[in-house]
């Protein structure tokens, strides 16, 4: 929850704090393909974003999502056969958007009215409904096999076979989904985001509509999220069932979780982590699944604030 | 499609159905008492037939000594893994219990995977039934084989029993009390956690059970449970969570609608459940059975 300023002094601090992270995040991201190989850049870009996505509904409205694949993979299926039927990258990504918002809508409106537990299994289920059509629709999908091979055609000069021009286009999206999380964080909307999360009873009484904010919350999520899987797509060149599956979505908590939950920064480097710890795991053939649950009970049980919210703890109780 | 198919699907549906009751059985159990969304319930499921597996492998044992032996190993590890890990996230968010067995389930099957390929070099594993239940039996309207009608029978067996036990018995009422008052139950001299630990055992138990009577249908292999748990989650919310009349009626009938429903129209059978999950959640957010909602 986030503590109310109560002096200039403090504020002063938080806006301090604020910046600081913005622009040691922003550094980073900046020299990143020059510190590790492009691809694992672009992964963290696109995971990032999407656990920025996650975290909104998470974090600010306290509403778990355990299927937030769905929108994430919808968005890198459309995606790819956009591409794979000759439209440009903008195009394309934008297809997956939109495909991902609207999927959003029906989903959104089904399981916002649950709470708690019931809207992670909800979510869940929608999310391997979702699962199985792509399975079945092997014309469009490609079922088991996915989907490859579709060109990525050059977009205003740029020439998006070279890996660091994808990391560069794809850090511009990425920086355009984070600022709308963080407008829609700080936005007076936001704030009565954070209010029905809160207390639900007392936002509705003080004449909020909580389901309305909730599902718009969703739907915001869930777009960022497709954004998110569109670029997953766009930086790998092949889009497969793996998109969709449920691991993807428990992924995306234990990203979140790791790097810290309403902050908006802790998911982007929890997603930093994540990736670099399975691939140092992969590159010394060590067993992926074990280290990584094993990460996450730990994190579960010991580290609930996460990396950026101890931190955080830490300057704010000094 | 004439009547014989469809009866053949029906007792088909029936056999996964006995599946989904069990395992549904076990979360609602687990569920309605302690309010703990166990996601690892499928990992436990896959670790009874493994359990049963390695049994065969190492000392010789058959499915019987194995039916009765794995599911109190696979109990014995839940409770310990309810004392030492899940005991320690008690009054928070059930969203903190769900995401720590997530992880034990991705940690479980993994851990799995390496040791069968250590130690046996296969990645999946048959399991033959008992010879006494080899064969096919005739129904008089349809045949069908034995093996398959014992799994209907035992699963419907255990459920009545469970039910009874929760609803009808003192047993039932001390675990009723323990999780809905525990400081009143606490006054009255019982150990409500030695009580919360035992639940959870049985609970889990109970997957295990599924586990090994599953074995002989499917085949023993790591990731067996995480497809089915999936599922046995719609069947949960179809049904109420934490209802135990409703999560075996619901298994059931989800079990028999899915097989039909295949027989109709083949692509549809591993996406009936969560449109009829959909559909019933527009009528009825809290499910069939369930408590209206409140009770989160």
């Amino acid at each position: 929850m986030t503590v109310l300023p109560r002096t200039a002094a403090r504020t002063d601090r938080q806006r301090m704090t604020r910046a600081a992270w913005l622009i040691g995040l922003g550094i980073v991201l900046l020299i990143l393909p020059r510190l590790i190989y492009p691809v694992l850049a672009l992964d963290i870009l696109a995971w990032g974003l999407f656990a920025v996505a996650f975290d909104l509904l998470f974090g600010f409205s306290g509403l778990l999502s355990f299927g937030h694949a769905a929108f994430w993979g919808t968005s890198a299926y459309v995606t790819a056969f956009l591409l794979s039927h000759g439209q440009s990258v903008p195009v394309a990504m934008l297809g997956g958007t939109a495909s991902a918002l609207l999927i959003a809508v029906p989903i959104g409106y089904l399981s916002v009215r649950s709470i708690g537990i019931y809207f992670s299994m909800i979510t869940l289920a929608f999310a391997q409904m979702i699962s199985f059509v792509a399975l079945q629709w092997t014309d469009v999908t490609g079922g088991e096999n996915g989907l490859q091979g579709f060109a990525r055609p050059s977009f205003l000069g740029l020439d998006f076979s070279d890996s660091t021009t994808r990391y560069y286009f794809c850090l511009v999206l990425f920086a355009i989904g984070f600022y709308v999380a963080y407008r829609t964080v700080r936005s007076p909307f936001g704030q009565a985001l954070q209010a029905v999360r809160d207390n639900e009873q007392r936002a509705q009484s003080i004449g909020y509509n909580p389901t309305r904010f909730k599902f718009t919350a969703f739907l915001i999520s869930a777009a960022l999220a497709g954004l998110a899987g569109s670029m997953f797509t766009f930086a790998h060149g092949v889009v497969s069932l793996d998109v969709l599956n449920w691991r993807t979505s428990g992924e995306v908590v234990m990203m979140t979780l790791l790097g810290g939950t309403t902050t908006l920064f802790g998911p982007v480097i929890g997603a930093g982590l994540v990736l670099l710890l399975r691939d140092t795991l992969t590159t010394a053939n060590l067993p992926v699944g074990i280290v990584t649950g094993l990460v996450f009970v730990l994190v579960v049980l010991f580290f609930r604030r996460g990396v950026v919210g101890t931190v955080q703890y830490w300057l704010r109780r000094r | 499609m004439n009547t014989q198919l469809l009866l053949i699907q029906v007792f088909n549906g029936l056999v996964n159905g006995a599946f989904y009751a069990l395992l549904s059985l076990g979360l609602a159990v687990i569920f309605g008492m302690l309010r703990i969304v166990n996601f690892m319930h499928g990992a436990l499921y896959m670790l009874g037939a493994f359990t049963a597996f390695a049994l065969g492998q190492a000392f010789g044992l058959g499915f019987w000594p194995s039916l009765i032996l794995a599911p109190i190993l696979v109990g014995l590890l839940g409770m310990v893994l309810e004392r030492t890990l899940l005991s320690r996230l008690y009054g928070l968010d059930p969203s903190y219990n769900l995401l720590l067995t997530f992880g034990l389930t991705l940690l479980t099957q993994d851990l799995v995977k390496q040791f069968m390929l250590s130690h046996y070099a296969v990645s999946s594993a048959p399991y033959t039934p008992p010879a006494a239940l080899a064969g096919v039996v005739n129904l008089g309207f349809v045949v069908f084989p034995k093996y398959r009608l014992f799994v209907i029978v035992l699963s419907l067996v255990i459920c009545l029993l469970t039910w009874f036990i929760i609803e009808k018995t003192r047993v039932g009422a001390i675990i009723r009390a323990s999780t809905e008052n525990p400081t009143v139950t606490r006054a009255f001299g019982i150990n409500v956690s030695k009580w919360v630990t035992g639940v959870f055992g049985v609970g889990v138990g109970l997957a295990g059970l599924a586990g090994v009577l599953a074995a002989p249908i499917y085949s023993v292999e790591p990731y067996m449970g995480a497809e089915l748990i999936i599922t046995t989650f719609a069947v949960v919310v179809i049904g109420g969570l934490g209802s135990i009349l409703g999560s075996v009626i619901t298994g059931f009938a989800v079990g028999v609608l899915a097989a039909v429903g295949s027989a109709l129209y083949p692509p549809i059978a591993n996406t009936l459940v969560f449109i009829l999950m959909a559909l019933v959640l527009l009528v009825r957010p809290s499910g069939l059975f369930g408590l209206p909602e409140g009770a989160k």
